[in-house]
């Protein structure tokens, strides 16, 4: 392995104050429009949460930070989202580059399928990694961050599909956190998952805010209010109010943020 | 009155699935029974290991490995053509491939494996091997090399078109893992669609064999019908198959023991793509528990 390359993914370590921002971002997918022009500005190492009903464009804009919209069919964007005051839709932005600045857990777990030790290690890997002492000490402080290295360190190289949804999710986590990114994008990471499992992922978010900025679409209010920092509403592609989470769940502004909470719609 | 349709529909049903098992018990019935005449006069041990195949000559020898080495010699150019193209098409197409152009070429392509073999075989003869002439002085005008390359051409459907299938079918979640972590497309496509499509691409090359191993017309065409222990792709070589259609075509006197050569190389035919065919299921079965 080159040295260089080791040195860079540890530097991309080091805690960086990123700050996410979005300005008057317009999003469409063929004719339908998306997202309607948002602007925000989130806050470094904090968790901040987007909810509203579904279909509101919340996942959408997730996806903007890491630019995953990129392969959909149709899709067409305007406006700026600037990461540390650069705007990731420039043309010399490497995005791959990005995406490992940027990580993202999905509503689904998505292991691949390969050995959990595999998983942990793909993405430093496909950076060159090779040097198996590095790997072995990065997977196993990245399995132990989500709280799963005590379940599964004898089976590092049984198949990740073995293992349960909760335990899956928890990996995916982990994966993400082994090329150490600065920001961590979650869609909806526990809608798939039981109760138990579910209070584990917030545990751990909860514990990840120190080192990293963290979004997360949510469909669970409780969830929102339980680990969040503060929370955005969306609601038909608009950013209808963005406040502190407790303002936002004790006393909204908008009507709308009212109703959505409260449960009288969504 | 309606039970009595539908214990006509019932039986009718039953008896086209017995009239396929019956053909295929009678196939390899025959094959056998003809087979075990042929080796009572002939020793299955010369069979196996004499080295020259002359059944029509004054002076008989009846190895199966100069037919046998000629089989594998095409099917191995056909196969070392095919797999890199085929997955190549494969992966760029559901990789990297606009879905609109994915869903014109792949039609397109399947084509290839609708032409005419003999056509195919003509191709070979008429231009392949002049092409490749001009490259490689000495070689005969029947060769394997040319009937392989032309082999490969006819099978790069059935790799791309079921290589795309497994790797198309791979869920989605899994490419947008990939990206997610910073995997380039090409990464995507080779740390992370291939292996996880890995069983039906196995499967695609092994339906893509035994198609080589058992294609008559190309071979017979364009390789020369000379049985001859070699692996030089130059010079002529005669297939099991192309062996098959000579006998068969010719005027070789039924019930004679040249003509049971025929089974005896049959059976021989039967028994790699017997083969070929339950690796094949043995590994699509394992495929689906993986992902039920």
């Amino acid at each position: 392995m080159s040295k260089d390359k080791k040195e860079s993914v540890i530097e991309s370590s080091i805690k960086r104050k990123y700050k996410l921002q979005a300005n008057d971002v317009k999003v469409w997918y063929g004719d339908f429009m998306a997202i309607k022009g948002i602007s925000m500005d989130i806050k470094p190492n904090k968790v901040t949460a987007f909810i509203g009903p579904s279909g509101c464009g919340k996942s959408t804009f997730l996806r903007l930070f890491n630019r995953m919209n990129d392969y959909v069919d149709g899709f067409k964007m305007e406006g700026e989202i600037n990461i540390d005051g650069s705007n990731i839709n420039d043309k010399d932005i490497n995005v791959e580059l990005l995406r490992k600045q940027v990580g993202m857990v999905f509503q689904k777990p998505n292991p691949f399928p390969k050995s959990i030790f595999e998983n942990v290690a793909y993405g430093l890997k496909i950076q060159g990694l090779k040097d198996k002492a590095f790997l072995e000490e990065r997977v196993e402080s990245s399995l132990k961050q989500v709280a799963l290295w005590n379940e599964v360190k004898d089976d590092l190289n049984k198949s990740a599909l073995a293992l349960s949804g909760g335990q899956q999710q928890r990996l995916c986590i982990a994966r993400t956190l082994a090329v150490e990114p600065s920001i961590i994008l979650m869609d909806e990471p526990t809608s798939a998952l039981d109760p138990i499992s579910t209070a584990k992922i917030e545990e751990l978010i909860y514990k990840l805010k120190d080192k990293y900025t963290i979004v997360i679409v949510t469909h669970n209010m409780q969830q929102a209010s339980r680990i969040s920092d503060n929370t955005a509403f969306f609601y038909l592609g608009e950013l209808i109010e963005y406040d502190k989470t407790n303002k936002i769940f004790t006393n909204p502004e908008k009507e709308q943020t009212e109703n959505y909470i409260t449960g009288r719609f969504g | 009155m309606r039970k009595l349709k539908e214990l006509v529909i019932e039986r009718s049903l039953l008896l086209s699935a017995l009239i396929t098992i019956a053909v295929t018990v009678g196939i390899v019935l025959v094959l056998s029974i003809e087979a075990v005449n042929f080796f009572s006069e002939v020793s299955i041990i010369d069979f196996i290991t004499d080295p020259e195949w002359t059944p029509l000559f004054s002076d008989k020898h009846f190895g199966i490995l100069p037919l046998l080495s000629g089989t594998l010699l095409t099917s191995f150019i056909a196969i070392a053509f095919a797999v890199p193209v085929g997955l190549s098409i494969s992966i760029y197409l559901s990789e990297y491939a606009p879905k609109s152009f994915r869903r014109t070429i792949k039609p397109l392509l399947e084509l290839l494996a609708a032409v005419p073999t003999v056509v195919y075989g003509f191709f070979a003869l008429m231009v392949v091997t002049p092409f490749l002439q001009s490259f490689i002085p000495g070689m005969s005008s029947f060769n394997s090399l040319s009937a392989g390359l032309v082999m490969g051409i006819m099978i790069i459907p059935y790799i791309s078109s079921l290589s795309e299938d497994a790797l198309h079918a791979v869920p989605n979640s899994l490419r947008e893992a990939a990206y997610g972590m910073g995997s380039t497309r090409l990464q995507n496509s080779f740390r992370v669609m291939v292996p996880a499509a890995s069983s039906g691409i196995i499967v695609s090359i092994i339906l893509a064999i035994s198609r080589a191993i058992g294609e008559t017309m190309i071979v017979a065409i364009a390789a020369g019908q000379q049985p001859r222990l070699t692996f030089d792709p130059t010079v002529p070589v005669e297939t099991i198959t192309a062996y098959i259609v000579q006998v068969s075509l010719g005027d070789v006197q039924h019930d004679s023991l040249e003509y049971k050569t025929i089974f005896a190389a049959g059976i021989t035919l039967f028994v790699f793509t017997f083969l070929l065919n339950t690796i094949s299921y043995r590994i699509r079965k394992k495929f689906q528990e993986k992902y039920e």
